[in-house]
């Protein structure tokens, strides 16, 4: 019996839950056909970084200005003055029209701002580029010590209106697992316009370099132990929310799809185990999802989908504190 | 003020070298250049735009190619121009001088072609970059023809007729305007379309160009060899078309004249019809004598002056047909010197002409204006003034006061005022505030938004850190004739608070004038912070004063320390050039035009500094004068009496006022005077913790300014309080104190001593063993105990390993405060060789940013230890630097190999001093070269001795070359632009040579003097000016061909990446009794990046193997040894890597990202065969071993 692995994500027909996340992977053309042609369903584009393109202009006007106008020798400084210098998002845009170009699936594009007008412009700057869906990959890290949960909870809100009051498009919104009340801020992001949830953005973490006593930014590859978060959360959220959930972050292999799945995953996300193991492990999960769901007597992904989630699990308690209790008295020291 | 443009006709506001390469890039189809100041920009922006694929006036894009130097430029153009094509150059001064015997060919063999000179002074007595004829004057016997712009817009008007005429005459000609004056000052011209220029073009002279060129289906021979028997009537073929010049200049302008409106003739005559006085004048000297003799006409006076545009050929007709008939006396007045000739060269010009047509007029000739010296209309009144008295000096200047040979005449500089309605404006700025860009800027929006006529005009200091710059702005309802410093303004705009301490600013300030001061204070305490010079000015003149806090408007827009936008606005809101609202649309239009292409961020937070200017800006209520802040005098009272008479006077911005009496004869100046300009730039300076330092001395060893010292001192040495110290914890330097100091008002802030300082607090990582802390707040504590810290006794040098990092550090530094870029790389190559070497150094340094930091006045950085030795320093030219110590080598042993014979010839007399004296001579000991000079100076001080008590010539001959008995070592030091192109030449000769002599390559990769222009050292994939589509061709191997010849020694280092090494290859070439030649990896601001991280940077061109470091001796390879040691690891980085951190490299990869990824593969490339050959070297021997046979 063939299992019907179809999905809907973001308005999108996919032909089955298994997509390639934004990374460098979907940052190159060619790597985009050899994912496609794995069988990916559609593709998340890496996140253009409002803050990167004006570090970018910026240091292109600090180079261009360095020691100009100050010896007479050098009045004009010390660089040709170039036809362009591509600091805006020309590299990016360049990316989604020949992603659309040239391959038939969904294109997701991927949007990290800064500013209030920065996340507006440059959605609607994608928007005009035909991007199938856009996710904001929203990154704020509060250091501020008089900033409250409140206050920083409310910007994401307001940044999730804005975006969808200044663009026609199925809106994503990837957020990190540090909220007080996610549940909360699930609802409150779904009724502000977000048509689906991705979970979860994997911050930069800082490391320290301990021969240099360096702190040094740095992200690692994710684990399959990082999906326990992210099934938690599904499977509270499932049936609860108005709007879709991506799984992302520890989804490396079919198991970890199927559980995504099973705790009400609309779709799921890879990128460390195709960044490790290449396109060819998409087709394998896939496979894999479809070998499961089909030997265990499943008809489709739909059915599958979320019914071991809260509300629908025999356990659900198992999703709330009570899970702590468990893991910590089963866990016997080896030693 | 009406914004309506001005109808129809096409304007422009650009400076005098632009006006004149658009013209000759519509032009030409091959340009040959080379950088040189003041012409440089002329080659940049031909290169930019045949980069850009802007085409000549026929379609086809010109072929810029950069030369070796302007003799290969010369050259270039000579053998484009035979082959038929239509050819430029662009140069100045020794550029110039370079050219000239191509000019002969060129000229001699009748070849059409233009050369733009910015005219600037040629190099004598010292080097300047300023502008006078001396270089033109130099190439008058050339043939070419002379054709001189006294404006910008005659540089744009100039040029074409030049390139019009010599089409028609073929007679090449050298079209020069005044340098800075004119090819900086910027100004609104009236442009000449292309459509123009095709319709004056004669096609037809091209097509005839082609016909003589060298074309093998119709062979022709040029450049022949000539005997007696024709080479003289050959070269009297020629002068009918000489004699035709200047009626095709005539036509070409009166062609030009139909079709513009502007009207020129070679020589020009302005003044009362009926003048008995007249002065003879070219160049921009002529705008300020135009303005003198128009008021002088208005006052009743019969004065004139005949403005000469066509030098040469010299119309004599014409001159003399151009005079008024009643004209009685003529002042020639030229801006150049002539030592020696009975007149400068316009004044035997107008001798002979006049004699030739039996004028009885009395001819007076006067010299002004060398080096840019101003020139105004009150020193023309002055030379009327002299010219009528009645007996006038037949020779004399103006502009200085000469109280040796007393030709200097007296004027009254208050004579002239500037017509009211012509406003005026100066800003005092810093180079890196952006100010001048921003007047710039406004220049071009008073000339493109209204009908009024703008001119600006910027001064800079000679500075690279810290510079300072004024910017004099004029606004006129007229065009601009003033080619002189505002003396008097309207406004006046100081963009440094502090500024107002060192200099009186406002001095300049019109009474009721608007002053705009950049205040850091709150609003309401300002008046109290202003010295109290300011606040007599403000009150005395009453002046409108405003403030504004730019800086931290600045950084609310996210533009750093860039002061330039808010103040700008302020600016215009302050004037009425146009309305606030208006001006703030021109002001964001221009950003949008400057800064669109670098990026929407640019432009935004320019746009947001604009809108938020006016927000700060507020009026300042004049207080009682009552401050305790004075201007403060530039140098203590202990400083040298040199120093306080002349370099003072420099410092204060004084110089003109000194007179030719105050001035060495010779150029010879004295070193040690950088240690009293306290120029105190830095906002942070780094405060040492000695509980946490490790005595390493790495921070003193990069240190570009010498401004962290390290010293070690005995126990017994007496502390005063406040003074920071600590034990010594090493084994070298048991039982002594160390102390680590800055000298804060000497440190440039740049942070890099605290970059590679390693030692860090246990509690507080950030916190270093120095760190970087607010100055202000440490000024006067560390001020005393840098004073204290120099009277601590230097170390004896007998107890310092001074061939190592920490040895090297604790010996007195004799290269000290330059005035190099914050963060330079190269300094601080130069002030370990000083340290371990400094007191029998002679440096040849060729032209560049070493002469420039190391030898421009006001100060050096050159100075002396304790017994009054130390680096004596000359720079000759920039081709031949390699030549010239080469020859200080050869003084040195000419003079050493005269003492021998004299010591023999002595012996007798000398007795035992005379053996030991020998012996040094016949068996020196240079393994300690320390010890074996410290026994030549004892030998030569007790010879001395002994010969004052000796009568005769022997003993005088000897006293004369003594010194030459105590090991001198010679240091060539230079650029890559000297070392890699025009001073190759000469260098490999050197190299050949086999002399003791080291070679110190300052490797920046470009020409950084000059503004970053691509030398054969810039590296393959790296945009530079001259390779603004990126260097196509790798970089040139200088170390290779240097150790081809076996015998010379050759160390690449990099002090970033191994400070060590640094320091054993420089003590080896110094070791090495040959030619030893040091190639120094020198970060540069050209690179692009901050100077700060520069360590990092090398550690990671090594680590790329971009930069690989090594050592080849030929001491090793006689030994038996392979010569080569590679000194860094294979490479462990990509090179993409190391190159996408300077912007030099990764800005290719925005503008042009498939050009980008080629040639950063090739450049890999590059690396990779590199070390794959010196991989092999390593372990080749070149020595062949011979083995005997037996028979």
């Amino acid at each position: 019996m063939s299992v019907d692995l179809s999905s809907r994500y973001l308005g999108l027909d996919l032909a089955h839950p298994v997509m390639p996340s934004a990374s460098p992977l979907t940052g190159d053309v060619d790597h985009i056909h050899a994912l496609v042609a794995a069988g990916a369903p559609a593709v998340v584009l890496p996140s253009l970084f409002e803050e990167q393109i004006e570090h970018d202009a910026m240091a292109v006007h600090y180079s261009l200005e360095m020691g100009a106008d100050g010896f007479g020798e050098a009045a004009d400084g010390f660089f040709p003055q170039l036809d362009d210098y591509n600091t805006g998002p020309e590299d990016y845009l360049d990316l989604i029209r020949r992603a659309k170009r040239e391959v038939r699936v969904p294109v997701v594009a991927s949007l990290n701002g800064v500013s209030t007008g920065g996340w507006t412009m440059y959605s609607q700057i994608l928007a005009d580029e035909g991007v199938d869906a856009l996710e904001l990959n929203v990154y704020r890290l509060p250091a501020d010590m008089t900033q409250s949960s409140s206050d920083v909870e409310l910007a994401y809100i307001r940044l999730v209106e804005k975006v969808k009051n200044s663009v026609e498009l199925p809106l994503a919104v990837k957020v990190g697992p540090y909220f007080s009340s996610i549940p909360d801020m699930a609802r409150r992001l779904s009724d502000a316009g977000a048509d689906a949830l991705v979970m979860f953005n994997r911050f930069y973490q800082p490391d320290i370099d301990l021969e240099t006593l360096e702190v040094i930014p740095n992200l690692v590859l994710s684990s399959p132990v990082e999906l326990r978060l992210v099934l938690r959360w599904l499977a509270i959220l499932h049936g609860r929310v108005g709007c879709d959930m991506a799984a992302t972050s520890g989804v490396h292999e079919a198991d970890d799809a199927i559980k995504a799945i099973l705790a009400g995953a609309t779709v799921t996300m890879m990128a460390s185990a195709l960044l490790r193991h290449g396109p060819s492990r998409l087709t394998e999960v896939r496979d894999g999802v479809g070998t499961w769901l089909a030997d265990h007597g499943y008809e489709s992904v739909a059915q599958a989908r979320g019914s071991l989630s809260y509300l629908t699990a025999p356990d659900p308690e198992v999703f709330e504190r009570a899970g702590y209790m468990k893991t910590l008295t089963s866990y016997v020291p080896t030693w | 003020m009406d914004m309506t443009a001005i109808a129809t006709r096409a304007w422009a506001t650009v400076d005098g070298n632009e006006a004149a390469a658009r013209i000759a890039h519509l032009l030409s189809e091959v340009i040959a250049i080379y950088p040189i100041t003041p012409a440089s920009p002329m080659g940049e922006l031909a290169d930019a735009w045949s980069h850009q694929g802007k085409p000549n006036l026929w379609g086809v894009v010109p072929d810029v190619v950069e030369m070796q130097s302007e003799a290969g430029a010369a050259g270039a153009i000579h053998g484009a121009l035979t082959a038929g094509a239509l050819s430029t150059t662009f140069t100045a001064s020794q550029g110039l001088l370079l050219m000239l015997p191509n000019m002969y060919k060129i000229a001699g063999e009748l070849t059409p072609s233009v050369i733009h000179v910015a005219a600037r002074s040629v190099a004598t007595h010292a080097l300047s970059i300023f502008g006078d004829h001396s270089d033109v004057m130099g190439a008058r016997q050339t043939g070419f023809a002379m054709l001189a712009s006294a404006s910008v817009q005659e540089a744009q008007d100039l040029a074409l007729i030049s390139h019009l005429a010599t089409l028609e005459s073929r007679i090449p000609f050298l079209h020069f305007f005044d340098g800075f004056r004119t090819s900086h000052e910027v100004a609104k011209i009236e442009l000449v379309d292309e459509a123009t220029i095709r319709d004056l073009v004669d096609e037809d002279l091209i097509a005839e160009h082609r016909l003589r060129a060298l074309n093998p289906n119709n062979p022709s021979l040029r450049g022949t060899a000539q005997n007696p028997d024709v080479f003289f009537q050959a070269r009297e073929a020629i002068n009918l078309f000489y004699d035709a010049v200047p009626e095709t200049v005539s036509r070409a302008m009166d062609r030009f004249s139909e079709v513009t409106g502007r009207s020129y003739s070679p020589f020009q005559y302005y003044g009362a019809p009926d003048a008995e006085t007249v002065a003879v004048i070219m160049g921009s000297g002529v705008g300020a004598a135009r303005e003198a003799v128009a008021r002088l006409v208005e006052s009743g006076e019969r004065v004139g002056l005949v403005q000469v545009r066509l030098y040469r050929p010299f119309d004599v007709a014409g001159f003399v047909s151009e005079l008024p008939p009643t004209v009685k006396r003529i002042v020639a007045m030229d801006r150049t010197k002539e030592p020696g000739a009975v007149g400068e060269p316009l004044y035997l010009d107008v001798v002979a002409a006049l004699a030739e047509n039996d004028l009885d007029v009395d001819v007076i000739g006067g010299r002004y204006g060398l080096s840019s010296k101003e020139f105004t209309p009150a020193m023309v009144a002055g030379v009327f003034a002299e010219a009528d008295t009645e007996d006038p000096r037949r020779h004399f200047t103006v502009g200085i006061v000469d109280d040796v040979s007393g030709l200097s005449i007296d004027y009254d500089p208050g004579w002239w005022a500037e017509p009211d309605d012509v406003t005026r404006a100066v800003f005092h700025g810093l180079g890196s505030d952006g100010t001048v860009g921003a007047n710039k800027n406004s220049v071009k929006i008073i000339g493109e938004s209204t009908d009024l006529y703008a001119q600006g005009y910027f001064v800079y200091d000679s500075k690279k850190s810290g510079s300072r710059t004024v910017s004099h702005l004029r606004v006129s309802p007229r065009p601009i004739d003033s080619t002189y410093l505002v003396n008097e303004a309207d406004f006046v705009a100081v963009h440094q608070f502090d500024f107002l301490e060192d200099i009186d600013a406002l001095d300049i300030a019109r009474p009721g004038g608007t002053v705009l001061l950049n205040s850091p204070f709150p609003q309401g305490t300002i008046w109290e912070k202003l010295p109290i010079e300011a606040q007599q000015a403000i009150v005395s003149k009453d002046l409108n004063v405003w403030a504004v806090d730019a800086a931290t408007i600045a950084i609310q827009a996210g533009l750093g320390g860039r002061i330039n936008t808010v103040l700008q606005t302020c600016f215009f809101h302050l004037t009425d050039f146009l309305s606030t609202e208006d001006s703030m649309v021109a002001i964001k239009e221009h950003i949008r035009k400057s800064y669109g292409k670098r990026g929407q961020a640019v432009v935004k937070r320019n746009e947001e500094a604009v809108d938020r200017a006016l927000e700060g800006l507020y009026q300042v209520e004049p207080g009682p004068v009552d401050s305790d802040r004075r201007i403060t005098d530039p140098v203590p009272d202990v400083a040298s009496d040199f120093v306080k008479r002349v370099t003072s006077m420099m410092i204060a911005g004084k110089g003109d006022l000194l007179p030719v009496s105050a001035l060495p004869v010779d150029g010879a100046f004295p070193t040690g005077t950088a240690m009293w300009e306290k120029r105190s730039i830095a906002t942070e300076i780094p405060i040492w913790d000695p509980d946490i330092c490790i005595d390493c001395g790495r921070c003193a060893l990069v240190c570009p300014h010498a401004a962290i010292r390290f010293k070690a001192f005995a126990a017994d040495v007496p502390i005063p309080d406040g003074f920071v110290w600590k034990e010594s914890t090493g084994k070298d330097l048991r039982g002594l104190r160390i102390a680590v100091q800055v000298a804060p008002d000497d440190c440039t802030g740049c942070g890099i001593c605290v970059e590679i300082c390693p030692a860090k607090s246990k509690e507080v990582a950030r916190h270093k063993a120095i760190d970087m802390e607010p100055k202000d707040i440490h000024l006067e504590r560390e001020r005393r105990n840098f004073e204290y810290f120099l009277e601590i006794p230097e170390m004896d040098r007998s107890q310092v390993n001074a061939a190592s990092v920490k040895g090297s550090q604790l010996l007195q530094p004799l290269f000290e405060f330059s005035g190099a870029c914050a963060g330079c790389g190269e300094t601080p190559y130069l002030k370990l060789i000083t340290q371990m070497m400094g007191d029998r150094m002679i440096v040849a340094n060729a032209t560049g940013c070493s002469s420039i930091y190391g030898g421009n006045l006001p100060t050096t950085p050159w100075t002396t230890n304790g017994a009054g030795q130390g680096p004596a320093w000359s720079n000759s030219l920039f081709e031949d630097n390699a030549e010239f110590g080469l020859g200080m080598r050869l003084a040195l042993e000419a003079q050493r190999d005269d003492a021998e014979l004299l010591v023999t010839a002595l012996a007798p007399e000398l007795g035992g001093l005379a053996v030991e004296i020998l012996d040094v001579i016949e068996n020196p000991d240079h393994s300690d070269q320390d010890a074996l000079v410290g026994r030549q100076r004892s030998q030569v001080a007790q010879l001395k001795e002994r010969l004052a008590g000796m009568e005769g010539p022997l003993p005088r001959r000897l006293e004369g070359v003594a010194d030459a008995l105590v090991d001198s070592s010679i240091w060539i030091v230079g650029g890559d632009g000297w070392a890699y192109d025009i001073g190759f030449g000469g260098l490999d000769h050197v190299l050949a040579s086999g002399r003791d002599i080291n070679i110190l390559v300052l490797d920046t990769e470009v020409y950084s003097n000059t503004g970053g222009q691509a030398s054969k050292a810039t590296p393959r994939a790296a945009i530079a000016k001259f390779a603004a589509g990126g260097k196509t061709t790798g970089k040139k191997d200088l170390g290779q061909i240097a150790m081809s010849y076996g015998n010379v020694y050759v160390g690449q280092i990099a002090m970033g990446a191994n400070p060590t090494q640094t320091v054993r290859a420089i003590a080896e070439a110094e070791a090495h009794r040959g030619v030893s030649l040091i190639l120094a990896y020198s970060p540069c601001i050209a690179h692009g990046y901050d100077m700060t991280h520069q360590l990092d940077h090398q550690k990671a061109a090594t680590d790329a193997g971009y930069w690989p470091l090594y050592r080849y001796d030929p001491a090793r390879e006689a030994a038996g040894e392979p010569g080569l040691r590679l000194d860094s690891r294979k490479p462990t980085i990509p090179f993409k890597e190391f190159a996408s951190t300077e912007s030099r490299f990764a800005m290719l990869g925005r503008s042009d990202p498939e050009s980008a990824e080629r040639l950063m593969q090739q450049a890999q490339q590059d690396i990779d065969d590199r070390w794959f050959l010196y991989e092999q070297m390593v372990n080749l021997h070149r020595t062949a071993e011979y083995v005997e046979v037996e028979e």
